[in-house]
């Protein structure tokens, strides 16, 4: 029996980006995007009901930090296993980079009390910084696993997993608990399940602000966030930025030596 | 993210119908189960709330599973070694998915662990399936037999095998033999009691059994040694967990690749018998012969449905002469042929599955208590317009299937007749439609009495009342012309089968059984898409104006063909 955590964002869908996804100013006019479940995330739930269908009697709790609207996500994952829905939620949490978030949701991990294992999407489609995951487990003083693909076996005191790396795969084990931030490549979420849905349509969530997990005003939202966004620019390349180049010893030189001048390699 | 269902805004429409209040109150009965059952709805807009995330559910595994593996399960085809018969791969990853999200037992009570939807709920399910892969739809809506078990079998077999569909098994109905398609009469599998183990045992070979090494099998069997009519045949539940059953072999088809078509040896198998003695027949498997024929009505929809996209989206891509082919006249006429074809058998089948579903929730009622006079009378009437419309909404859209399939490969040129194209798929998987659980010409001859008795010549007059505006509700001066024309098709088939009946010969009316239906068909569908679109011209307009012009044409084409007959015109035939 094992008690999971599955963090899960609601992200601007940056599959479906329009013309007005950027606002003039060069920020992301999120009013403007459908929002979805983050991908990777999915992933992530799937491998937490894997683990419950092995382990009877495990529990899935969904944590999520965003505004009260992000709670969509928690019924999603509801509909297709998950028990228990959180919503971190507070306007004192906003505006916060990955350091704050992660700090956010470590504390609100206290708060559920004990966790076997924390289970996330290798990143966020919108930031894709890949920090959050790893800073939750640093905080919280427990070992992770990255990129993973499948977790191969699991109980109450080891778990190990397939992890996908440049060129191939490794397999790694650890003790538990454990964060376990997994990769796109894994296997997709299952569809809703339609008793779930019809049981769990009208369910209400457990709600916490920044008092309810304890957290220090000083490390939380802009005031915790060190990170500096400038501006955000939607980048076309076009073609005429692009060279062709054939496979002589010319051409090929002459690629090699404008990255060495301009510090790419 | 594409969905089947809420791509396609004309099924929501047939879900909002101005029945749906009636029929969720039958089926919910005052929704009692929200007390005893988490998912069970708490009103009439929950009910209709789940029925659309359902379907939106289905929609979205379609979209995104069932329809990508099309062509992998049609290239690969199921697989049949000692015995046994496994899937292509990606039949079982369909089938993952729609157990995973739990789409089984969708009409069965709560109580047995079902969903308890509508008729029309899970007849929509069908279409959107079949729109994938009407293989796979062969496959998982075998799932419905589990009706005939809940209707005749016994409390105890409900407890047994109801909750094990509910959770994913697989079902079958073991008809059709060697020497016993058309005719079940002929049925000789031999059902012999096994005094020592007090159980049934049966022997004999069983052929085209669709889904054929399915968990639990409905098995039509001689009981009654000695007979030879249908008197003698029985009803019998096969467990594969007992063992008993083999497939021999396995059809290679023209189409629906998917789904295993199989030959079984029984040999000494054990099986329980389902209902009554000797009413295996003429009463089981009419019943589970209905319920069938809907779903291949609708599996038939969903064909229609798909024929149309491929058609389009090639019509509008393919430039020749500088412009899209869409722009030519003699294309653009056989896609809103299609589409109108397609508007108009949906219409059909959603009417019929209304009907279904009311007189099958009474029928429910009616094992828990007795009916009211009134309510007895309301069953009695949906039960007859359900039998009546059953006939017409399998033949109608099984032969539009075909019809549209074959414009679509059209449309595509020779490039439709490769087999890179989808459109040669669903052509393929079409044609099985107007032959399976009763060739159209069978879906005639169970017209016909209700051509001939007046219930269809009633039902167009009840619609008249409704199609031409009602005090309350007068017709838009815009309709009075399709009104007028729709009373002319009327008078032409009231005139054509006055005259087949004042020639008194049966052979002449079996002979224009097949002209009398179509024009019966027609103007019933024609009564359809006017309602239709006096609710959502946006969605049904252009097919409303396509429609009667090809309906209209068909009844004159019938009207003028069965007045050429005679009965000594017979013998040219012969």
């Amino acid at each position: 029996m094992l008690n999971i955590i599955v963090l899960a964002k609601q992200v601007p869908d940056t599959h479906n980006v329009g013309s007005e996804a950027m606002t003039p100013e060069g920020t992301v006019n999120r009013a403007a995007l459908p929002t979805v479940f983050n991908p990777e995330d999915l992933n992530a739930l799937e491998q937490a009901i894997r683990l419950k269908e092995q382990h009877p009697g495990s529990r899935i709790t969904m944590l999520t930090m965003g505004l009260p609207k992000a709670a969509e996500v928690l019924r999603e994952g509801i509909y297709r296993g998950a028990d228990e829905g959180i919503l971190l939620t507070d306007r004192a949490l906003g505006g916060a980079d990955t350091l704050a978030t992660s700090y956010s949701l470590a504390q609100a991990i206290r708060k559920i009390g004990k966790v076997d294992i924390i289970l996330c999407g290798r990143q966020a489609i919108d930031g894709d910084t890949a920090q959050v995951g790893p800073q939750v487990a640093e905080k919280l003083g427990l070992p992770q696993i990255t990129y993973t693909e499948e977790i191969l076996e699991c109980d109450e005191n080891h778990i190990r997993c397939r992890r996908h790396i440049d060129g191939g795969v490794e397999t790694v084990e650890a003790p538990m608990p454990i964060l376990v931030t997994v990769n796109g490549s894994a296997a997709p979420c299952r569809t809703r399940n339609v008793k779930r849905i019809m049981a769990n349509k009208r369910k209400e969530f457990t709600v916490w602000g920044a008092a309810d997990i304890e957290a220090d005003p000083q490390q939380i939202g802009k005031a915790g966030s060190p990170t500096n966004v400038k501006a955000v620019k939607s980048i076309v390349f076009k073609a005429k930025e692009t060279k062709t180049l054939t496979d002589s010893d010319e051409d090929i030189n002459s690629l090699v030596r404008e990255l060495i001048e301009s510090n790419t390699i | 993210m594409a969905n089947s269902y809420n791509d396609i805004p004309e099924i929501k429409f047939h879900l909002d119908n101005p029945m749906m209040p009636h029929i969720v109150e039958l089926k919910e009965r005052g929704f009692a189960d929200k007390d005893q059952y988490d998912y069970a709805p708490q009103d009439f807009e929950d009910a209709m709330d789940t029925y659309d995330k359902v379907l939106e559910v289905v929609g979205d595994i379609n979209a995104n599973i069932i329809a990508p593996n099309a062509e992998a399960v049609d290239a690969e085809g199921p697989h049949c070694e000692n015995g046994r018969v496994s899937y292509a791969e990606k039949t079982y990853e369909n089938l993952d998915a729609t157990n995973k999200a739990g789409l089984n037992g969708m009409t069965m009570p709560r109580r047995y662990g079902g969903l308890s939807l509508p008729v029309i709920v899970y007849t929509a399910a069908n279409e959107i399936v079949s729109a994938g892969d009407a293989s796979f739809e062969n496959v998982w809506s075998l799932q419905d037999c589990i009706e005939t078990l809940y209707c005749f079998g016994t409390e105890e077999q409900r407890q047994k095998y109801i909750p094990r569909i509910c959770a994913g098994e697989t079902m079958s109905m073991d008809l059709t033999e060697p020497d016993a398609g058309s005719d079940l009469q002929s049925v000789m599998l031999r059902a012999t009691y096994d005094e020592a183990e007090d159980c049934w045992r049966l022997n004999g070979v069983k052929r085209f059994i669709t889904n054929g090494d399915s968990d639990v099998h409905l098995v039509l069997a001689r009981s009654e040694e000695g007979t030879r009519d249908g008197r003698g045949l029985s009803m019998f539940i096969y467990d594969k967990k007992n063992g008993g059953v083999n497939v021999r072999r396995i059809e290679n088809k023209l189409g629906i690749h998917g789904s295993p078509t199989c030959e079984l040896t029984f040999k000494n198998a054990k099986a329980e018998i389902c209902g009554d003695r000797k009413l295996g027949l003429i009463r089981y498997v009419m019943s589970l012969m209905n319920g069938a024929r809907l779903g291949i009505a609708a599996q038939s929809v969903g064909i229609e449905q798909a024929a149309y996209e491929e058609a389009l989206a090639y019509a509008r891509d393919r430039k020749q002469y500088g412009k899209e082919i869409i722009n030519f006249p003699a294309v653009y006429d056989m896609i809103a042929t299609i589409k109108a074809k397609l508007d108009a058998g949906r219409s059909l089948l959603y009417q019929c599955a209304r009907y279904v579903d009311i007189y099958k929730a009474l029928e429910d009622i009616a094992r828990e208590r007795t009916l009211t006079p009134e309510e007895r009378q309301e069953m009695k009437k949906y039960q007859r317009l359900a039998d009546a419309f059953t006939p017409l909404a399998k033949g109608m859209n099984s032969e539009f299937a075909n019809q549209n399939s074959y414009d679509a490969i059209q449309v595509h040129g020779g490039s439709g007749y490769m087999q890179e194209y989808k459109c040669q798929r669903l052509y393929r998987d079409a044609r099985i439609t107007s032959i399976y659980e009763g060739t159209t010409q069978l879906q005639v001859v169970a017209a016909l009495r209700y051509i001939t008795n007046g219930t269809y010549m009633s039902v167009i007059q009840d619609m008249e009342g409704v199609s031409f505006g009602t005090a309350e509700q007068p017709l838009d001066p815009q309709f009075q012309p399709f009104a007028d024309r729709l009373v002319a098709m009327r008078e032409k088939l009231e005139e054509a089968i006055e005259y087949v009946k004042t020639q008194d010969n049966q052979d002449l009316l079996d002979f224009c059984g097949r002209k009398l239906y179509e024009m019966t068909a027609y103007t019933i569908m024609c009564h359809l898409l006017l309602q239709d679109t006096q609710r959502a011209p946006e969605l049904f307009g252009k097919s409303l104006e396509v429609f009667f012009n090809h309906a209209e044409s068909e009844v004159a084409r019938h009207f003028s063909y069965v007045h050429l007959m005679t009965p000594e015109k017979l013998e040219f035939y012969k």
